[in-house]
């Protein structure tokens, strides 16, 4: 589906200007031979930053050569987010920068004999245009209209100009299309959520059990980091996942269940558990309410009745939950990460988070520890106008659980509906490809159709800024200063990211993009600072610092001011609950007329023919937007399709042959996937790795490689808890008679 | 070297940070990642194995090459002298792990233990990089080198021994 008005423009014709290839860091002067390269060395200099490839944010170290060339990025060793390793992604950062693909320019959409295309603009000549649409459709509509859609470091600059605006409508796909759900789950249980990095205590479990989540494909560095301590220590490793994943293969068992049935073992799991007493009863007699109503709930679910459901030996239903219990309380079962599955996935992450209740391990060392963040105090600047009415209302009666606002209700009040009077007009789009990110591609351009405006700011040209009217070129994180650093951890702690070069190209920093949009939007009292530097000095020195240390260092690490990492034996703890208990009944669920015990629900089953598509993470990449990195390309240019060798033969499919894909709902891929036939899926499933299939010709590495995951996940399954995007209930099936021209780039 | 089977996931970081760090041309490199399935579903195992030149005691690559390029420097490691290398090729015809590869500047390359930085008391870039940290180096000779100290613990093999390289490229099963 194209959009007619707001026509697809590939980022080409007028627009693509200065090819330059100049400083392009892959280009070193090669060493003329290597014992010369021994000698004679000058100490490269090195500048603290923290990753943007992915929302970890690993802190390191940016080192260049004595030409000034951005050489190589390496973790700092301070820093408990990633102890001085980064991950392939981290690493590979000097791709993000080196990339001659990269977004160069602004570019303003204009109409060339009846055709759509971007033409050069400058910064001034950019903005300017920004801010008289901003301000005509702010006095229109109300500023509120105006919506923000973010992916990380850019955020805060953007969401601070447009909250001075008027505006706090401002939403990401990492909670209804992620994570949503484990923090909703948990906070209706234990009062408090997962946060990121998560707060598991992976380092001292003794028996960590991850359903669907594959940590190590999943490049999460920190947790990759513990795993691996834990596997050294002789913890033992629980994988429930219908892929042999490589989690799997690090495991004491695997549970090859399927999937969509994980519910069903989780309230077997919940009954083997309190049937035979293998629960912490002081820790459950002492925290929690609702004991009692739960052993009623779960006493039918036996592993006999699940068996019939999952397919798993209920025999290994018991072994596994016995070695939960003997592990008690060093247990985790692991909330994941990615969980917007079936729609129910509140309900799932609640039976979780019970699991961990049950077994006492919220709070425990190798359990879950209390996290801590630095209090990092704002530059004073004047109060923000309150907004006519708050992005929430836009979806007003639904989704009341969620804890954030939800991307996806943002969407839909888009597109103009009978009875909903708060429509969104403009939106900017920040470091996210929401053409990847949301499901249903058709209801968001359903939504950038119905839109008057659209401003993309990014570092690439992705699907999002082919749609956009105005392009905003940032820099990469390795040339610009952002916010400080502040996420909880075991030990409080900060760091900075400090430009190691100048923004190549025409590109600027988000903070000098949001700024200077505030200033020519009247906004000047909401920047009393002169300039970034100013501000983030005066924050580190209220810290007991300075940015020139934190130049030196990095990373800053402060002694916990509040409660101890774990609770303490024996003594009541106040839940922020409405109990003020770990609620095993949850009062919040049952307010909004949901189970409030998990209820197992039989999902959607493929029609003959047709396969599961399971998606999931490479290492190497992150979401959509490594896909063109040279470095990470060159790992990994693109998602192959994993399928039974059982299925493959009933289809004559072949290893390495391309095909296309065709959804439940009669949608095409757009591209060719390679065919990897491989024993590690089930015969009822394929997989693939999310992010690829890049449609925009701008992609020189990406574009036509692999299959895009989301243009396939056209059934979404909305969770009703928390607005959550349930994206595993669409199938697949092969299609082998193709246009090969057509199909490959 | 020792490389954990148990611990790598297979991430590539070693190939990345290696890359960086050696100013390896994009398209090639110098260690890689090899990953055996066996068994069929759900009866599986995988190998997971971070590979790269396995600096042979007995190495066919220095035998064979005609410019001496091709050397062992101090403590074993197999180096290739980029200035004398005329990129004939006859050390990648016989390397058994195929671990050379041609530079497009015409020499041969392959890993160096990344000598350069152990000569500073750093470890290869792989080995400080490594998430797992699945990847354990020092000197054989040394009975508490971390890589002696794992071997002594831990089952191990190496590759292809039968070509009778010799090789010190040890992983841990």
């Amino acid at each position: 589906m194209r959009t007619t008005r707001r026509q697809f423009i590939k980022v080409s014709a007028l627009g693509a200007g200065g090819l330059a290839l100049a400083g392009s860091s892959m280009k070193w002067t090669a060493a003329s031979t290597l014992l010369n390269s021994l000698t004679g060395g000058v100490e490269p200099t090195r500048t603290p930053t923290y990753c943007e490839i992915c929302f970890w944010q690993c802190a390191g170290w940016v080192y260049k050569d004595q030409a000034g060339n951005i050489k190589k990025i390496i973790g700092n060793d301070d820093d408990p987010h990633c102890n001085g390793r980064l991950c392939p992604r981290g690493t590979g950062g000097v791709g993000m920068y080196a990339d001659e693909d990269r977004l160069k320019t602004p570019l303003i959409r204009t109409t060339v004999d009846g055709q759509d295309t971007f033409r050069e603009a400058s910064w001034d000549e950019a903005l300017d245009l920004v801010a008289k649409r901003f301000k005509e459709i702010g006095a229109q509509y109300g500023p509120e209209t105006i919506a923000l859609f973010t992916h990380g470091s850019g955020g805060s600059h953007f969401g601070h100009m447009l909250k001075a605006f008027g505006s706090q409508s401002i939403t990401a796909p990492s909670f209804a299309q992620c994570r949503g759900p484990r923090e909703v789950a948990f906070l209706a249980t234990f009062g408090d959520i997962i946060y990121s990095p998560e707060r598991t205590d992976i380092r001292d479990t003794k028996c960590l059990v991850l359903i669907g989540s594959h940590i190590g494909e999943n490049m999460h560095n920190g947790q990759i980091q513990e795993m691996s301590d834990a596997i050294d220590k002789g913890a033992s490793i629980i994988t429930v996942d219908p892929r042999y994943s490589t989690a799997a293969s690090k495991s004491k068992f695997w549970l090859p269940i399927k999937p969509a049935t994980d519910m069903a073992l989780l309230l077997a799991w919940m009954n083997v558990l309190i049937e035979n007493g293998w629960y912490d009863k002081e820790y459950v007699e002492r925290h929690t309410v609702g004991f009692e109503q739960l052993k009623a709930h779960v006493k039918p679910f036996t592993p006999e009745w699940a068996y019939g459901i999952t397919t798993l030996d209920p025999n290994m239903i018991r072994r596994t939950a016995k070695e939960m219990h003997d592990a008690s309380p060093s247990v985790i079962i692991h909330p994941g990460r990615h969980v917007t599955w079936y729609g129910d996935d509140t309900q799932r992450l609640r039976a979780v988070a019970i699991l961990n209740a049950l077994l006492g391990s919220w709070g425990r060392r190798g359990g879950f520890y209390n996290p801590e963040k630095a209090h990092v105090p704002e530059f004073p600047f004047p109060a923000f106008p309150k907004p006519a009415r708050t992005p929430r209302e836009s979806y007003a009666g639904k989704y009341n659980l969620a804890n954030e606002v939800v991307s996806n209700g943002m969407v839909d009040a888009t597109i103009p509906s009978e009875g909903n009077t708060f429509n969104f007009k403009a939106w900017i789009v920040n470091g996210t490809n929401l053409l990847a990110s949301l499901p249903n591609q058709a209801n968001t351009l359903k939504a950038l159709d119905a839109l008057e405006f659209l401003v993309v700011v990014d570092t690439m040209p992705m699907e999002i800024t082919g749609y956009a009217d105005v392009i905003l070129p940032e820099c990469t994180y390795l040339e610009r200063y952002d916010m400080i650093r502040k996420s909880g951890h075991r030990e409080p702690n900060i760091a900075v990211r400090v430009p190691a070069a100048e923004p190549k190209y025409n590109t600027k920093p988000a903070d000098w993009i949001a700024r200077e949009l505030g200033i020519k939007l009247g906004l000047e009292a909401f920047y009393p600072w002169k300039d970034i530097e100013e501000m983030l000095d005066w924050q580190l020195q209220q810290l007991g610092t300075s940015l020139e240390e934190m130049k030196r260092i990095g990373v800053k690490k402060f002694p916990r001011e509040f409660d101890d990492l774990y609770f303490t034996e024996g003594q009541d703890i106040s839940f922020n609950t409405n109990s003020g208990k770990i609620e095993l009944y949850s009062s919040d669920m049952e307010a909004e007329g949901l189970p409030p015990m998990p209820v197992y629900t039989a999902h959607e089953e493929p029609p003959s023919g047709y396969y599961r598509l399971i998606y999931g993470r490479a290492p190497m990449h992150t979401f959509s937007r490594t896909a063109n990195n040279p470095n990470l390309t060159d790992l990994m240019d693109e998602n192959v399709i994993w399928v039974n060798p059982k299925v493959a033969k009933l289809w004559g499919l072949k290893a390495g042959q391309y095909i296309k894909l065709r959804n439940q709902d009669d949608v095409l891929s757009t591209f060719a996937i390679k065919v990897r036939v491989t024993e590690r899926i089930r015969w009822d499933s394929v997989y693939m790795v999310h992010g690829f299939g890049h449609d925009n010709k701008k992609l020189s590495r990406a574009f036509g490689r692999g299959v895009n995951d989301t243009e396939m996940i056209t059934n979404v399954k909305v969770d009703p808890a928390m607005g959550g995007t349930g994206m595993r209930s669409n199938f697949v099936t092969f299609v082998t008679e193709f246009d090969e021209k057509e199909a490959k780039a | 070297m020792a490389v954990d089977t148990k611990k790598c996931v297979g991430c590539s970081d070693c190939v990345v940070a290696c890359q960086t760090e050696n100013n390896v041309p994009i398209g090639y490199c110098r260690d890689w990642v090899t990953e055996v399935t066996d068994g069929t579903y759900p009866q599986l195992e995988i190998e997971i194995r971070s590979e790269r030149c396995n600096h042979c005691e007995n190495a066919p690559c220095v035998r064979c090459c005609p410019t001496g390029a091709s050397q062992f420097a101090e403590g074993g490691i197999v180096l290739v002298e980029h200035d004398r290398c005329i990129g004939c090729g006859a050390c990648i015809a016989s390397c058994p792990y195929d671990a050379r590869y041609p530079h497009p500047d015409g020499y041969v390359d392959k890993c160096t233990f990344c000598i350069h930085r152990v000569d500073k008391g750093l470890k290869p870039a792989c080995v400080s990089v490594c998430p797992t940290k699945c990847l354990y180096f020092g000197d054989l000779d040394d009975p508490n080198s971390d890589v002696s100290v794992v071997l002594k613990k831990r089952k191990w093999k190496t590759l292809i021994p039968e070509a009778g390289t010799r090789p010190q490229l040890y992983f841990l099963i």
